[in-house]
């Protein structure tokens, strides 16, 4: 016993020596060597010698707080140290526990308590120091009850330096155990009078953090902050008292009126910028309604953003956005600053001006702010410029596309940011490409220019951030093609050869945008040529019932039913018509037959793809192909009459699947899915746990039905013949492995009369109009009625309906949960306040009437907000009249605020009394009816 | 209030860590990752705030070290700029001429100085000169004991003891 420990001792490594030897370490070795020392440790700090473990320990702390060695198992030896009398060990030992423990994993932190609590009522105010710092760190709920009787001692302490950090450290114990403010605030609050300096200030900061959280408690005491803000000059506190205000102005009217003066003083006067910038912070958050300080603070402002020094700059920017939600007149006047600071060398500038500059957009300057910031854009590096873009995204489309008006003009917008080289900000672009699309009717001929212009530029297509962009006009250009200027042009477009570029699932929308287009332009052209097969009338209902409702819609629709019509009206239109006439001319049959080879050439290879997605759809577009190729030969062959009945067919296909593209698709609200009823005998909360018993005696067929090979063939094998394709069902093994299945566990299957039309119970997913709808799925759908217009008078171009649904989207704004959750702390501290006030009123009722006092009683079982406009109103009667000799007499304020100690003497409090009698005479009635009084302070 | 306190060298190694809230060791080590990448990389005319998880760290440059304190969102920045050089003259005035190497091989003391400075996340002492005298009273006593402690005397009474 006595060996190790001799020799511990003695040869024991100093703290010194650990840290050279860590210095020391070749580079790789570092862990290996703090493994050993731990070792070492390990054993050190179990020796009896106190000396040995507080080296150990104080070895550890080092590597703990500085290469983030674990030490939670050395917790006990802390606790251990700290009963050693000699301070050196004491104070490495509570160096260690607050380092290191963790107030609610660290279980021997209870058995400190008796140690902190003997060194807590030490004479030595150093022992006391190092107990409140360690107590600070590391209090939980059982410590802080424990130890409140000796914080309370504390708490009036004659020895200013123990006070102090007793007022400091009592947060952490309020925080973490409510009911010690029924014990100490009290005293807590007596320590606002004092003339010590570091007492002030910790009870000034102390008061700050309390009131971050739940202000409205605070109000009682706002004379005492008053005075302190009056009378100190010390910087430090001032910025804690004013941080206080900042908080409690807004819950008074009265009592921003009283502090915003004092405070315009403290800055003009102060040399320190950190006390000037917590004046102009306070004014502008919570007395932006005091112009002439707004004024002055803003002047403030300037002077921050003229300053050479950055950190100034950047607070001058952030102090210039928090006025700009009130004053934007501050803004405009500070405008080229901060458009200077849009280029300024520190990112962090230019967010902040950025932020302060988004903040200013409205309906009227988004246009020239969007301006200004792409030009900016284009000139910065691309971490701001996507900062920038993701900024111009957020803020346009913030609230349904609120500050925009002219969508034309955003929309050709978001083209040009998509075109900006750094952009990586294609999944926002893409979103709202196609969500202007579907809620925006009127934009969507713009949209359809700006997607043809993004899809046609074969540059774009090597560029991997803007994919999702070309997805997005690929499918605008594919969904609203009926408004294309020329279908030709874009198909040709959506397959050219550098396609292959692009992502499979881009490819694949823009397969399917390909097909759209196809459609539409076969479909045209059987219009044109006066199709026998379907009347001429029933053909421009067609055209009508298909084709979207919108303005620049019907114009295309007109114009195609106008050239069956009279051929001659169509070149009256202007040039959009003209151009969408002009194309009708060219589609011939030869240009048809080009653009079918187009399609069939450029899709063709892709029949064999890797990616189902777009083997999927060329197949698709093949099979399509395929089964028109009769029909176009048979109008070369029209006269012949031949194959009349494939035409027919054909040319009905083409009419169903152009029915089926035209259906519009409509924004989804977010609730939809809920509105659809629950089908009845629907069981959801069926326990399917004996499935699995079911399942396992399911011998699963090994086909390869699955595989990629088989299903290629099968590919070519239909692609002659799609029809049979869509007939083609499971393999006959499995349909009757499933009948049987079906047969034994009915349960779990849907009901179905007949079982060879399962499929057709699901409705489609988009089913046509002229179908009776489903209700559930009629409240999914836009209807007319949820659409909410926005009227804007006075416009020079209205701005366009922007389609809302009427509920279901507000549902992610939240329900805003109301804080039911009263703060334990604040409600403590109300109670002690009150009890205060009360007393106060009950001795000052002695020289006053009783009906005040009569009231004081009635009002106290009412909610705080009352009882603190009852305190206020017995302090403001004092105040009334005095606001001329406001600092002669402020001392006698003093006093007279805290005359229910009965401290003062009886004959200067009963000359107060006089005073403050004489001067509120008169309001002495209105006063004590339940209406708001004059004064606060 | 102040979250954490730290000092970091410009070879971005660790050399001081107080932490005023509760995080795990795997949360501040992230921690220090992070900032250190953050500040470590921020040039020297560059405005010493950054934003970082709805926080503020204001940090100073002295010499090769970085002194860094996370704040919250409605702290002064200034105010923690000024608390920071604070800190600093005291080191300063303690070591006589602070550098590097005496923050190392001293951690404990300046862990001492800062608890005389800092207490709960909060500015307790203004006045320099109190920091001082009430460090210097403090090593006082230390050095009494230690001379007590290290005397050849007492380490054999120790031994004798224990046989």
């Amino acid at each position: 016993m006595a060996g190790p420990s001799l020799m511990d001792s003695l040869f024991q490594r100093s703290l010194d020596d650990i840290i050279k030897g860590v210095r020391l370490c070749p580079p790789g070795t570092e862990p290996t060597f703090i493994a050993k020392s731990l070792d070492e440790i390990r054993r050190e700090v179990k020796s009896t010698d106190r000396q040995t473990k507080a080296i150990a320990l104080q070895k550890l702390t080092y590597l703990h707080s500085l290469h983030g060695v674990d030490m939670s198992w050395a917790a006990f030896q802390c606790v251990e140290l700290s009963s050693s009398s000699a301070h050196s060990h004491k104070r490495i030992a509570y160096l260690a526990a607050s380092l290191s423990f963790n107030p609610s994993t660290t279980d021997v932190i209870l058995l400190l308590t008796h140690q902190l609590r003997k060194d807590l009522s030490s004479s030595s105010v150093h022992d006391v120091s190092l107990a409140l710092s360690t107590l600070s760190s590391i209090c939980n709920p059982d410590l802080s009850r424990d130890l409140t009787p000796e914080l309370f001692t504390l708490l009036s302490s004659g020895k200013p330096f123990v006070r102090k950090k007793a007022i400091a450290a009592i947060l952490r114990v309020f925080e973490q155990y409510p009911d010690a403010v029924r014990v100490c605030f009290k005293r807590v609050v007596e320590n606002l009078e004092t003339t010590d300096v570091g007492i002030l200030s910790a009870v000034v900061g102390l008061f700050c953090e309390l009131a971050v959280k739940e202000p409205r408690s605070y109000l009682p005491l706002a004379p005492e902050f008053y005075k302190i803000l009056v009378d100190c000059r010390n910087n430090w506190i001032l910025i804690k008292v004013l941080k206080i205000f900042a908080k409690l102005a807004p819950l008074e009217p009265r009592l921003g009126k009283r502090v915003v003066e004092p405070i315009c003083e403290h800055m003009g006067r102060t040399g320190a910028k950190s006390l000037a910038f917590e004046c102009m912070m306070t004014i502008v958050s919570s007395m932006s309604e005091y112009e002439s300080a707004v004024k002055l603070a803003v002047g403030k402002v300037r002077e921050f953003l003229l300053d050479d020094d950055p950190n100034l700059k950047y607070l001058g920017l952030q102090a210039l956005t928090m006025v700009a939600q009130k004053h934007m007149w501050a803004v405009l006047e500070n405008k080229e600053l901060v458009v200077k600071a849009l280029s300024d060398v520190d990112v962090n500038i230019k967010l902040e001006a950025l932020r302060l500059v988004m903040s200013m957009v409205s309906e009227d300057n988004v246009m020239e702010i969007c301006r200004i910031l792409i030009s900016h854009a284009q000139k910065s590096d691309p971490e701001f410029c996507n900062e920038i873009l993701g900024y111009i995204l957020f803020t346009c489309s913030r609230n349904f596309y609120e500050v925009i008006c002219d969508f034309d003009w955003y929309v050709a917008f978001l083209g040009e940011m998509a075109r900006i080289p750094h952009c990586q900000k294609g999944k926002e672009i893409e979103t709202q490409l196609i969500d202007i699309g579907m809620r925006v009717k009127d934009a969507r001929l713009e949209l359809v220019d700006v997607a043809r212009s993004l899809v046609i530029d074969p540059a774009l297509l090597g560029n991997p951030f803007v994919h999702g962009v070309l997805a997005a006009a690929a499918w605008v250009s594919g969904e609203y093609v009926a408004l294309s200027r020329n279908p030709f042009e874009l198909v040709e477009a959506l397959l050219q050869p550098r396609t292959s570029l692009l992502t499979p699932s881009v490819r694949s929308v823009y397969i399917q945008s390909a097909f759209k287009a196809l459609i539409f332009c076969i479909w045209s052209y059987g219009k044109l040529n006066g199709d026998d097969a379907s009347d001429p009338s029933a053909l421009t209902e067609l055209v009508a019932k298909c084709h979207l409702e919108g303005n620049s819609e019907t114009v295309a629709c007109e114009s195609l039913s106008d050239t069956e019509v009279d051929n001659a009206n169509m070149v009256i239109a202007g040039g959009q018509m003209s151009s969408a006439s002009s194309r009708k001319y060219h589609l011939t049959k030869e240009s048809l037959e080009g653009l079918v080879n187009l399609v069939g050439t450029n899709l063709g290879p892709l029949a064999g793809s890797d990616e189902v997605e777009i083997q999927e759809r060329a197949s698709n577009v093949l099979g399509f192909i395929e089964l028109m190729k009769p029909e176009l030969y048979g109008h070369l062959g029209h006269t012949e009459g031949n194959g009349m009945k494939g035409k027919l067919e054909a040319s009905e296909v083409v009419k169903l699947m152009f029915d089926v593209f035209s259906e519009e698709l409509g924004p989804v609200s977010l609730s939809a899915q809920e509105k659809v009823p629950l089908p009845d005998g629907l069981v959801l909360k069926e326990n399917l746990s004996d499935l699995e018993a079911i399942c396992s005696d399911v011998k699963f067929p090994l086909s390869t039905s699955f595989s990629l090979v088989h299903s290629q063939i099968m590919e070519k094998d239909t692609a002659s013949s799609p029809e049979c394709k869509e007939e083609s069902g499971p393999s006959t093994e499995s349909t009757s492995l499933l009948a049987e299945h079906r047969k034994r566990h009915g349960l779990y299957y849907l009901p179905s009369e007949n079982k060879g039309t399962t499929f057709n119970d699901f409705p489609p997913a988009h089913e046509p109009k002229d179908k009776t709808i489903d209700e559930a799925e009629d409240l999914a759908k836009l209807t007319e009625e949820s659409l909410i217009i926005k009227k804007k008078q006075n416009q020079v171009k209205p701005r366009p309906v922007v389609v809302k649904l009427d509920d279901g989207e507000g549902l992610n704004v939240a329900v805003e949960k109301s804080k039911v959750k009263t703060d334990l702390i604040s409600g403590a501290v109300r109670e002690v306040l009150l009890g205060n006030e009360a007393t106060t009123s009950s001795s000052r009722s002695k020289s006053s009437n009783k009906s005040s006092k009569r009231r004081e009683v009635d009002r106290i079982p009412e909610s705080g907000n009352d009882i603190v406009n009852t305190a206020i109103s017995e302090r403001s009667n004092v105040g009334s009249g005095r606001r001329k000799h406001q600092t002669h007499l402020s001392s006698g304020k003093e006093k007279e605020q805290h005359d229910h100690k009965g401290k003062q003497k009886r004959d200067s409090r009963h000359h107060k009394h006089k005073s403050r009698q004489r001067a509120d005479g008169a309001m002495n009635i209105p006063v004590q009816s339940p209406v708001i009084p004059d004064f606060l302070l | 209030m102040i979250h954490f306190v730290l000092l970091i060298s410009r070879q971005g190694k660790v050399r001081l860590t107080k932490w005023y809230s509760p995080y795990s060791m795997k949360e501040r080590s992230k921690v220090i990752r992070e900032l250190s990448g953050i500040i470590l990389n921020r040039g020297p005319k560059l405005c010493k705030f950054v934003e970082w998880r709805g926080y503020k760290v204001v940090y100073r440059r002295y010499a090769g070290l970085y002194i860094c304190m996370c704040v919250d969102h409605d702290d002064n920045e200034l105010e923690i700029l000024e608390i920071i050089h604070h800190y600093v003259v005291i080191l300063d005035h303690y070591f006589g001429s602070v550098c590097e190497l005496d923050l190392i091989f001293n951690f404990h003391k300046a862990y001492y100085i800062l608890d005389e400075i800092l207490i709960a996340g909060e500015l307790q002492e203004s006045n320099k000169k109190t920091v001082e005298r009430l460090i210097d009273a403090q090593d006082l006593l230390e050095e009494v004991a230690e001379e007590d402690a290290s005397s050849v005397n007492h380490i054999i009474a120790q031994a004798s003891k224990n046989k």
